[in-house]
């Protein structure tokens, strides 16, 4: 530990001298992933929490990866109290210690919450999924159910988004190769597995256009750029809704996640934070969300009492369920590197 | 001497904030690249025993119980990840081996032999689990700078090429270099009759076209992005433009691929060769030109033998300044580029945020320094052999 | 090389004018200008009288917007300035920093496909003659102002050009290197022949070179004559304030006879002096007259003209004294007297002249010199 010690003694004063000195003196910090997301999260939640509690509330936004926290928490950087973050964020982040340890009855109970929603370290903020979206205005009539049609280049010529990364790309492969959702991932434990989902992509490699920004897929349906893609689903909702656009949803064999709230082990403003955290997963504050972003929710009883409606274009709505596959993040944290790699040399061949 | 000490002292400050703020850190970065602590530290009795192991076949008996305590105490002290994260580097399945086996094992499960813990998991009856220990045994590694070239120890301590399907460093640091290198290229084609231009005209007409070549600086890289999907995608104006005008029957793929990237990136990089190359030609003599073809020689000619000579340093500065930023551009091939188009820079920003495999970070950026500190030092030597 | 001269013009300047956009007066107007083959010609002016725009049109780096130029009796109309074959010394040297002197002498010859042992030779010989040998392989940045000055000219002379035009080759060197430097030119030019277009504003330089000189003011020629012709008799009040040291007095015309009249001061006195231009009585005139023209003291009457005036400096000049002095009620004058003559502030004085040497000009005319 020599090295990271040595870092911090010589990066804490100068960082205590830039921002440390304001950690006292700045608000509340919350960092969410930005866009529609973030407003949704404003609009339903921080706005209220400050008026009522008082307590100011300053935001940041990120684009993810827990080696920016770990930097930050070498670095003595304490500009960030509460952050939202991926499964995997979650698993190495917590292990490494730089996630404080939820006080569970504080937030109701583990049971109060859908059982992925659990984690020593965080809380489920929302619950979200990849899906396939095509533009209704290009395919008119019956479009695509399932992966396997994703894959029939003949029955529906033209190009694919995908986003260009292993994770989800194998998964959905494996299910398009017609692989039980709850064998696809015991699948890829194994090398044929894997070598079978490579097969797989071979098949569909020509068609696709790769896709690094969720941002992108709304312009690349609308422009016909591509007929159908990999993509989640608020985006185009939200196009459906302010841009009269027709994108429509196939929740066949859709892979799902959830996303967590953290609280920084280095964070200045624990008490608060956790205040935050409390009023984030109230039922009837959870509730709220639903009304700005299609999402799922994580507690249990905001689940029960929310519209129906406002869950029809979410993985909390049981229609959409069909074939569904939980996102295995442990599977990730460990074949990550390794499949990254080759899906990359497998990318560019 | 005593106006030495002064000027040292005049700049020490900003040295010590460079040396505290910049040096140090990036240092202890790199220095990742080649120490290898995760175990040593975690589990130092392990690691001096597998130092006096020989490594020939399974380990002895002592061995593996030295490593099971000390894995079940990792596992107690919440360090286990260290070592499990450190070992699956290399051997992909090491993490969950070494969390299941911590779980039995506080559980009540012997782990007083080598037998105890196969019974645990099958796999520590396997040589290769052992030989990834040993390596990982510390303080220093080759395995981060070989695994960045693709290379790879095997047990016999034999130098090898990775699995095919898995060598992915080598074929983005060529690539990486030759998008730089070309993107620098078409700064140079594109910006030099910018410059060139700019530099001839009247400071009052030149300043506000300067302001134009530095717009791409203020808009944001998805902003641009987007802007370039419109025109180049399938259905965008240039292909419709294309079309119209006969020269093409069906769309070109003009995005998604290679020369999105080069499109995207020579346009943000402009100005950065632009700029110093303008810097440059506004001190070249304009009287040189007309020497030159008072003394005969024709407009091409002058131009080749007395202005391009003197406006070298500046493309030289420009070209490095061009190239030594394209090799760490990733948000960009990333956008619109295809498969075959992602860059080193895009690895290691995987490595760092993502993985937390900060060793196999520095060694990728260890490796795409040392390319570009040569290409430093070779850049300053050519602008001092033609003096402005 | 012809030594006659004036027989057939190698250069001339036909009606020529320019006049650039956007700008009101002519930079040059109506020209009219003959170069002799073998001729130091100087083109003499304050900054802005066309003397240098005038040079760069016969270079080709300007065109005239009316008006012809012949070299040799041929227009240069439609001649870019690589084919014209002329030899430029520019005021900067313009030398090529990335190039070695010997590479920068050897650029001429080298576009003329002269190259290897004949082009070496020609570059020891250039150096030879400008008195650089041995330093072709210094860069010109680690030359002095003076030698970067010799390698221009060497430059402008290697590839044999039917004329050298130099602009202001020595304004920026300081005063001593500048008289050696206008030696070694005259050497250079007697030597080789050399036909020279020189552009300059330092009178005295003008008088020391030139076969003949060109006034400029104001973008028009105000005469073209041999120094002495040009000292001693300028055409108008502006060439004789511009050429030497002048003093002005100005006043009215009284009286008139042939080119003999009288003026009065506007203290009172009435002086004698020589009409330069066609005058009347009740003009305003300027008489002009130069410091080593006035005589102090006694002065025959016959030919001369007096005037009283009061002393305010007097000061030593190593070999000979200057006195400035009050005319009352008409200005001041500079007097130059025997360094043995002695003086003091606040005496009065009569001093005079010969009527030649003191000239009277219209004082309208006086303006367009001043417009630079």
């Amino acid at each position: 530990m020599m090295t990271r010690r040595a870092l911090l003694a010589l990066l804490a004063p100068l960082l205590l001298a830039s921002c440390g000195s304001g950690s006292d003196l700045r608000p509340l910090t919350v960092v969410g992933w930005g866009g529609s997301s973030q407003d949704a999260h404003r609009q339903a939640y921080w706005s209220a929490f400050s008026r009522t509690t008082g307590i100011p509330l300053r935001e940041d936004s990120w684009r993810g990866g827990v080696g920016v926290i770990r930097t930050k928490v070498m670095g003595g950087d304490t500009s960030w109290d509460i952050v939202q973050v991926e499964t995997e964020d979650l698993i190495l982040g917590c292990e490494e210690g730089l996630f404080e340890r939820l006080d569970w009855s504080a937030l109701g109970g583990r049971e109060a919450f859908i059982p992925t929603a659990v984690h020593d370290c965080g809380v489920g903020a929302m619950l979200w999924s990849y899906v396939i979206g095509y533009d209704g205005d290009r395919i008119k009539g019956a479009g695509p159910r399932n992966w396997a049609d994703f894959w029939d280049v003949k029955r529906f010529p033209g190009k694919r988004g995908m986003r260009k990364t292993p994770k989800y790309s194998l998964e959905f492969a494996l299910l398009a190769d017609g692989v039980p959702p709850d064998q696809v991932y015991p699948t890829l434990r194994t090398p044929a597995g894997i070598d079978r989902a490579f097969r797989k992509l071979d098949e569909i490699k020509p068609n696709v256009v790769w896709w690094s920004s969720i941002s992108q897929v709304p312009d690349l349906l609308g422009s016909g750029e591509v007929v159908m893609s990999v993509t989640s689903p608020g985006r185009l909702v939200v196009a459906n809704r302010t841009e009269g656009r027709h994108f429509k949803l196939r929740w066949d064999g859709n892979i799902y996640a959830v996303d967590y709230w953290v609280i920084l082990a280095n964070s200045p403003r624990k008490q608060e934070a956790e205040q935050l955290l409390r009023f984030m997963t109230r039922p009837e504050n959870q509730m709220r969300l639903a009304r700005f972003i299609p999402t799922g929710l994580t507690n249990i009883e905001a689940n029960r009492r929310v519209d129906p409606k406002l869950k029809r274009d979410t993985p909390s709505d049981p229609a959409n369920m069909t074939n569904a596959l939980e996102l295995d993040a442990d599977f990730w944290v460990e074949y990550g590197d390794q499949l990254t790699q080759r899906f990359n040399a497998w990318v560019a061949r | 001497m005593t106006r030495r000490w002064v000027s040292f002292a005049l700049i020490a400050p900003l040295l010590a904030f460079l040396i505290v703020s910049f040096i140090v850190p990036v240092l202890l970065m790199l220095a990742r690249a080649v120490t290898d602590r995760d175990l040593d530290r975690t589990w130092p009795a392990s690691a001096a025993a597998l130092r006096t192991w020989d490594g020939e076949g399974l380990p002895p008996d002592a061995l593996a119980r030295t490593v099971a305590r000390e894995m079940l105490a990792a596992h107690r002290a919440g360090t286990l990840n260290r070592v499990a994260n450190r070992l699956n580097y290399d051997l992909v399945g090491s993490r969950s081996l070494l969390y299941t086996t911590a779980d039995r094992l506080a559980a009540g499960a012997p782990g007083e032999t080598l037998a105890d813990l196969a019974r645990i998991d099958r796999r520590w009856a396997r040589a290769d689990i052992w030989t990834v220990m040993r390596h990982a045994d510390g303080p220093l590694t080759s395995y981060y700078l070989l695994a960045a070239l693709d290379r790879r120890i095997d047990t016999g301590g034999h130098i090898l090429r990775v699995p095919r399907e898995q060598a992915v460093f080598v074929d983005i640091f060529l690539r990486t270099f030759k998008i730089a290198s070309l993107v620098a290229l078409f700064c140079a084609l594109l910006g030099y009759p910018v410059a060139y231009l700019l530099a001839s005209l009247p400071r009052r007409i030149a300043n506000p076209l300067l302001i134009l070549v530095l717009l791409p600086f203020w808009t944001s890289a998805l902003v641009r992005t987007a802007a370039w999907a419109v025109l180049l995608q399938t259905n965008g104006v240039v292909n419709d433009l294309l079309q119209y005008m006969g020269l093409v029957d069906a769309p070109v793929q003009l995005i998604y691929n290679r020369l999105g990237v080069y499109v995207a990136m020579t346009h943000v990089l402009l100005p950065f060769f632009i700029l110093p190359l303008y810097g440059v030609m506004k001190g070249i003599d304009p009287t040189a030109m007309r020497a030159a073809s008072s003394l005969g020689a024709p407009p091409l000619l002058a131009f080749l033998k007395v202005y391009l000579p003197q406006s070298l340093p500046g493309v030289a500065a420009g070209a490095v300044l061009v190239f030594t930023l394209a090799v760490g551009y990733y948000v960009t091939p990333a956008l619109v580029g295809g498969g075959a188009d992602q860059m080193i820079s895009a690895s290691i920003a995987f490595y760092t945020s993502q993985s937390l495999n900060w060793g196999m970070a520095a060694a990728l950026s260890l490796l795409l320094l040392l390319p570009l500190l040569l290409m430093l030092f070779a850049g300053r030597t050519m602008v001092r052999t033609v003096p402005a | 090389m012809l030594m006659a001269g004036t027989r057939l013009p190698l250069v001339e300047f036909r009606g020529v004018e320019k006049r650039y956009a956007g700008g009101s007066a002519a930079a040059v107007a109506a020209l009219d200008l003959a170069i002799g083959r073998g001729e130091f010609l100087t083109l003499l002016g304050p900054s802005g009288s066309g003397k240098t725009t005038t040079l760069m049109m016969l270079a080709g780096f300007e065109t005239p917007t009316a008006g012809d130029i012949r070299l040799g009796g041929r227009s240069l109309a439609d001649r870019p300035p690589h084919k014209r074959n002329m030899g430029v010394v520019f005021q900067n040297y313009a030398l090529f920093p990335h190039m070695s002197v010997a590479q920068n002498l050897a650029f001429p010859l080298r576009v003329r496909g002269v190259k290897g042992r004949k082009a070496a030779d020609k570059v020891v010989a250039a150096l030879t003659l400008v008195k650089l040998d041995g330093l072709g392989d210094r860069r010109p940045h680690a030359l002095s102002g003076g030698q970067r000055q010799r390698v221009a000219l060497a430059r402008a002379l290697i590839f044999e050009p039917d004329i050298v035009l130099m602009d202001e080759p020595l304004g920026a060197l300081d005063r001593q290197l500048r008289e050696h430097l206008q030696i070694e030119i005259k050497r250079i030019q007697r030597a080789l022949d050399l036909t020279i277009l020189y552009v300059t504003h330092d009178q005295g330089e003008a008088l020391a070179l030139s076969d003949r000189v060109a006034v400029f003011a104001g973008g028009r020629m105000q005469q073209v004559g041999t120094p002495g012709a040009i000292y001693e008799h300028p055409a108008n009040a502006f060439v004789a304030g511009f050429v030497g040291e002048n003093n002005r007095l100005a006043g009215t015309l009284v009286a008139r006879q042939g080119d003999r009249c009288a003026i009065q001061l506007a203290g009172g006195q009435i002086i004698r002096a020589t009409a330069a231009d066609p005058l009347l009585p009740g003009d305003k005139v300027v008489a002009m007259i130069r410091p080593e023209h006035v005589q102090p003291g006694a002065v025959p009457p016959a030919c001369c003209s007096t005037l009283e005036i009061d002393v305010d400096e007097f000061a030593y000049h190593g070999d000979h004294r200057r006195i400035a002095a009050n005319v009352p009620g008409a200005g001041s004058l500079i007097i130059r007297v025997p360094v043995d003559m002695a003086a003091q502030r606040g005496d009065r004085m009569t001093i005079g002249w010969c009527i030649d040497h003191c000239l009277a000009f219209s004082a309208s005319e006086i303006e367009p010199g001043k417009t630079s």
